[in-house]
């Protein structure tokens, strides 16, 4: 079925990006907000806007009542999740059916078996994917007899989760001890479930992924992307094609991931994630992310898709409408997270007002964002505040505008990580290609010792 | 129905600037503003302020105010009882998890590092630290509460070292 009518169950900049193509393909938008985001930017931007509870997400965004219920009162033919909060939640994916409505993303048995670590292992071990040694586990205990046996560090995960939230690389037991009951935590305020897994922790591997498609039946792939530049597992900075990878491992990699998808009889826009060991040319599954992510842009940069609208299509039951060979990427992207957080005090939280916010434009650039001078970013929700998309014909001229890009953003009011984006755009070893997960932490020690 | 520019339209006035001989333009609508500056090696930026609904179904509370201010240092208000403040705006948790037990209660005994609390600020779970050495005397802060920059969380009596 055509979608005329989507709600779309989200925030920040996620939620203007998918207003931006909705309104494009003259889709009617309804937006879902909580209190404190009624008058924010996509509230502006959307059609009609409902208030479906007050501003902590897990009373507005993560309460599956309540979005359905505001998609029945809008009479919308679907709903968008963006990232985060439901996105990845089987049962708003169920109630959506339940209810005749069109959950854009993949299907609920899909979500439940892809967000819980132990069922995607499973499927990845069938569909012949490497995987590194973990399991689930209950308690502190339970991780370290694990540890014990792997060797330290290893790195708690939360089993519904994605995105890096809750996620802690451990390397005593003692430490193992203190943070198990905080990586609950913030497992159950992410995801609202707190069950942990563990897994042996590569050293230095790097963070390569695929943008998938499918439509249920086929699944095609949109190329790359590396995503090492992370601290505690959020990633800072992304860019499409993976610089520095063997055509062959790529090859290798790609066709993981398809083959995943496809074991998987996937529908719905995907990401495949891998940690790579460049050295030893060894790959291995860490999981799919059944959503859009927040990187995209730099695959729709080197692509030319818009992969919200692709989405759509394939979510209204629309068989996939590209073939493989009909993409082909040119050039390569960045993309720079401007995340409302203070580096110099370890990255402490930095929610405020917004006193200016003045971003560069020009060719080859694209900033997706929320804010805008006099805009407050509240502590409810994620930092994020901006992304900074800067294109080049190659590497060094993407990282070359992008440097150019963040010299010319101003936010004031609220401390933001761009010093940092900077420094790393500018740094020898980042523009020199190939650093790992572990490179941004150790150049942070280096930086403040 | 809002209207918003585009990436296009940002695209096509940015064209149209090129060729002109100014170096700013200032474009205001009743219901957005968006200004262009030509600044160094010819580079432009945006800067777009959106004026709110026409149809306001707007909220007539306050949006939230965040003290831009550092959380006062431990100084006793003179009755020997030092506070343990808020660093940063966010959700107060006496405990790690639901159902658990707290991390502290009236009567316990802490030392500079000890965990007293968790302050939830974007997604993240920040520990309060005691940051002295005492008995916790007061607890001034429901769990759960909504807590601001300097806000004082407990009160700790001091014990000499």
């Amino acid at each position: 079925m055509t979608i005329r009518s989507v709600l779309i169950a989200n925030r920040g900049e996620i939620a203007c990006r998918i207003l931006t193509t909705c309104r494009r393909l003259g889709i009617e938008t309804v937006l879902a907000a909580s209190e404190i985001d009624r008058d924010a930017v996509p509230a502006r931007l959307a059609d009609r806007v409902i208030v479906i509870g007050a501003s902590p997400a897990t009373e507005s965004y993560l309460n599956v009542s309540a979005v359905i219920a505001a998609a029945l009162t809008a009479g919308v033919d679907a709903i968008h999740p963006g990232y985060g909060f439901l996105a990845e939640n089987p049962k708003l994916a169920r109630r959506s059916k339940e209810e005749d409505l069109i959950f854009i993303g993949p299907t609920a048995a899909q979500l439940a078996d892809l967000g819980d670590k132990v069922r995607a292992r499973e499927l990845a071990a069938a569909a012949d994917l490497p995987l590194v040694p973990g399991r689930s586990v209950a308690n502190a205990s339970e991780a370290a007899a694990f540890a014990e046996g792997v060797g330290y560090p290893v790195v708690l995960k939360a089993t519904a989760g994605g995105g890096g939230k809750g996620m802690t690389r451990i390397d005593s037991v003692s430490r193992l001890a203190e943070a198990f009951p905080l990586a609950q935590s913030e497992a159950r305020a992410a995801f609202g479930d707190d069950r942990l897994y563990v897994e042996r922790y590569i050293e230095n591997g790097r963070h390569i992924e695929v943008q998938v498609l499918g439509d249920g039946t086929d699944v095609i792939h949109f190329g790359d992307r590396d995503c090492s530049i992370q601290r505690r597992y959020q990633k800072l900075v992304e860019e499409a094609p993976a610089p520095d990878l063997g055509e062959g491992l790529r090859a290798r990699i790609r066709d993981a991931a398809v083959r995943f998808a496809r074991h998987c009889s996937y529908r719905g826009l995907g990401t495949v994630e891998f940690l790579v060991d460049i050295e030893a040319e060894r790959f291995y599954f860490l999981e799919m992310n059944a959503r859009i992510q927040v990187e995209h842009p730099v695959t729709e940069a080197v692509t030319g898709y818009d992969l919200v609208a692709e989405q759509i299509a394939v979510a209204g039951g629309r068989p996939l409408g590209i073939h493989q060979d009909d993409i082909a990427l040119s050039g390569h992207a960045i993309e720079c997270r401007i995340n409302a957080e203070d580096p110099t005090r370890d990255f402490l939280p930095s929610p405020g007002r917004l006193t200016r916010a003045v971003f560069p434009a020009g060719a080859g650039l694209r900033v997706d964002t929320h804010v805008e001078s006099g805009v407050d970013v509240p502590p409810f929700y994620d930092s994020l505040v901006a992304k900074i998309i800067a294109r080049g014909r190659d590497r060094l001229e993407s990282i070359d505008a992008m440097q150019t890009a963040l010299d010319h953003c101003r936010i004031e009011g609220i401390t933001t990580n761009l010093p940092l984006q900077r420094a790393i755009m500018s740094d020898a070893q980042f523009t020199a290609g190939c650093v790992g997960t572990r490179w941004l932490e150790n150049y942070l020690s280096k930086r403040h010792v | 129905m809002s209207e918003r520019l585009t990436l296009d339209d940002v695209r096509e006035i940015l064209a149209l600037l090129d060729d002109s001989p100014y170096d700013e333009m200032t474009l205001t609508t009743d219901r957005f503003s968006v200004s262009f500056s030509r600044s160094g090696g010819a580079q432009w930026t945006q800067e777009t302020r959106t004026s709110p609904r026409a149809d306001s179904s707007t909220t007539d509370a306050a949006p939230a105010v965040f003290a831009a201010v550092e959380a006062p240092a431990h100084a006793s208000a003179g009755d020997g009882l030092l506070p343990v403040n808020a660093a940063l705006p966010g959700t107060f948790y006496r405990a790690p998890k639901p159902g658990a037990e707290p991390f502290v209660d009236v009567g316990s005994s802490v030392d500079d590092d000890t965990i007293v609390a968790i302050i939830e600020t974007m997604k993240l779970m920040n520990p309060v630290s005691a940051g002295c050495r005492g008995e916790v005397v007061e607890i001034l802060v429901g769990n759960g509460e909504m807590v601001e920059v300097g806000d004082v969380l407990m009160r700790v009596r001091s014990v000499p070292a």
